[in-house]
């Protein structure tokens, strides 16, 4: 049996670091690269509108229902937990409204329900640009002239990262509705004291920072998947691996550009 | 006119074109014939500007494409149409859509004008009725059909084809030919096609070159291929059953 030195074993972990790294910078490399490509002026204008107004349907329109499902649901269950874990006299009733609202309105309607999204739009970006990669039709438009990365990226980017906010506001709203039920419907907390927590020391920018987080997030997961999909090589398995890749990347991603803005913010 | 000169392509180290020179001539069809893996498909991905060779120059009616730059390679492209071996059809454009695309994108005539001329191309190739379908609505040989109307709707000078009849029954792989043939004389475009299908060779090769691993083995006329004393050709076309029935025929 061979016995290696630790000097050795040290070596061999920092070499597969090392490599871990140059691996990881040379796919940035190649994003940026790739984005370089997509924020070019487009071929054509009208195309382009169209086509972003296809995407606001497709990734924007189409993920209301979900929004709306997720949030009203986390929103009860939010005014359920707080309520029943902060029961104590010497803590106003109305924290439960306070607390639900700070946390619908900071991290759920913008980071959670991007992570959400990343998984269902990421995904969806991230097959069918895979799916006309094997297909040859992102070679096809080459051979045509047509700027392929801007033309099927951009619209995608740019409808996505416009219609984010729109889901925002939507998840801000029925997650505090759905608090608001949980509490007329279990009487854990009276519909006054649950509105005057979500109006108490309420702060107007927190909105503006949500919504801006969000539209980082949003560029986070389209450009993200699109990278993911855009690059495919081989077939149908690896399409779905690239699926794969980009919904645990953006994730990755999403959540540490989340650190960093809500330190940027606070 | 398509010239090669002393063209290489490798990878990771491995030479796959091996310093290939060729002629394809305007107004007719010029088919590269091999086996698979004898790099057919990477010597057209290098015509069509795809892969960038390791050497060797790709001269467009004397302009090498590889040394042109952004400008002058889009203005190439728009000249170019391309029909790929799965047709690469936009699934999310319906058949009239994708004659249409080309059109939108580089023509700034009227939608009326453009549509004329979509509906022009797709009764050129008999596809008027399947105009609002999808391509996952149409059979293997219609989409073969509606690809050529979109590589035609710009009225391009160059023409490729990457195995124009794989996946089609021999009727449809010889209507797909004829309309390859004859589109080509009646455009006066310099037509390349990839191919292995002997019928194709005997129906339409005006010109035929044979890549035999990655070198220009052979290059000559349909008739000559009949004749040829080229061993490396003569296996090759003798594995086919056409071939070698006309052949005894002939003898």
């Amino acid at each position: 049996m061979t016995i290696y030195s630790k000097k050795s074993i040290t070596f061999v972990a920092y070499l597969k670091v090392y490599m871990l790294i140059i691996k990881w910078l040379m796919q940035f490399g190649r994003y940026v690269l790739l984005m370089q490509r997509v924020f070019t002026v487009p071929q054509r204008w009208s195309v382009f509108f169209k086509q972003v107004i296809q995407e606001v349907y497709k990734l924007g329109v189409d993920s209301v229902g979900i929004v709306i499902f997720i949030s009203v649901f986390i929103g009860a269950v939010v005014t359920m937990q707080v309520s029943i874990n902060i029961k104590s006299p010497l803590i106003p009733d109305f924290t439960v409204g306070f607390i639900t609202r700070a946390v619908i309105l900071l991290e759920f309607s913008s980071s959670i329900m991007c992570l959400i999204l990343s998984g269902k739009v990421g995904s969806n970006i991230a097959s069918e640009l895979g799916t006309m990669r094997v297909t040859e039709q992102i070679d096809a438009l080459e051979i045509m002239g047509v700027n392929s990365a801007n033309h099927l990226i951009l619209p995608k980017i740019a409808g996505f990262v416009l219609f984010v906010p729109v889901l925002v506001f939507f998840s801000m709203f029925f997650g505090l509705l759905g608090g608001y039920f949980i509490g007329w419907f279990t009487s854990i907390i009276s519909s006054e004291t649950y509105e005057y927590g979500l109006r108490y020391w309420f702060v107007t920018r927190y909105i503006g920072h949500s919504v801006l987080k969000s539209m980082v997030f949003a560029f986070i997961i389209a450009s993200t998947s699109s990278f993911f999909g855009y690059n495919v090589r081989g077939g149908a398995l690896q399409v779905g691996k690239a699926s794969t890749k980009s919904v645990v990347n953006s994730s990755v991603l999403i959540l540490a550009t989340d650190v960093l803005i809500t330190l940027l913010l606070v | 006119m398509i010239e090669t000169k002393h063209l290489i392509k490798s990878f990771d180290g491995k030479k796959i074109i091996k310093d290939i020179s060729a002629t394809f001539e305007q107004g007719k069809t010029n088919l590269v014939i091999g086996r698979s893996g004898s790099g057919k498909t990477v010597f057209m991905k290098l015509l069509i500007g795809l892969l960038t060779p390791d050497s060797g120059e790709i001269l467009y009616d004397g302009r090498n494409l590889p040394a042109m730059n952004k400008n002058e390679l889009n203005a190439l492209r728009q000249k170019t149409g391309m029909l790929f071996q799965g047709s690469a059809l936009f699934d999310s454009m319906t058949v009239m859509e994708n004659v249409m695309f080309p059109l939108t994108m580089f023509t700034r005539e009227t939608r009326q004008k453009q549509e004329k001329r979509a509906k022009f191309c797709l009764e050129r190739v008999q596809m008027k009725e399947a105009a609002d379908l999808y391509p996952g609505e149409i059979s293997g040989g219609m989409m073969k059909r509606t690809a050529i109307a979109r590589a035609i709707a710009l009225n391009p000078q160059y023409l490729f084809c990457d195995e124009p009849n794989s996946g089609l029954d021999p009727k449809t792989s010889l209507l797909i030919d004829e309309l390859i043939h004859d589109i080509t004389q009646e455009y006066s475009m310099t037509t390349v096609i990839n191919t292995h299908d002997m019928n194709s060779v005997m129906n339409i090769g005006d010109k035929i070159m044979f890549i035999y691993e990655g070198k220009k083995e052979w290059e000559g006329t349909k008739d000559e291929v009949m004749n040829s004393a080229n061993k490396k050709l003569n296996d090759f076309l003798g594995a086919s059953d056409l071939f070698r029935k006309v052949r005894e025929l002939e003898q």
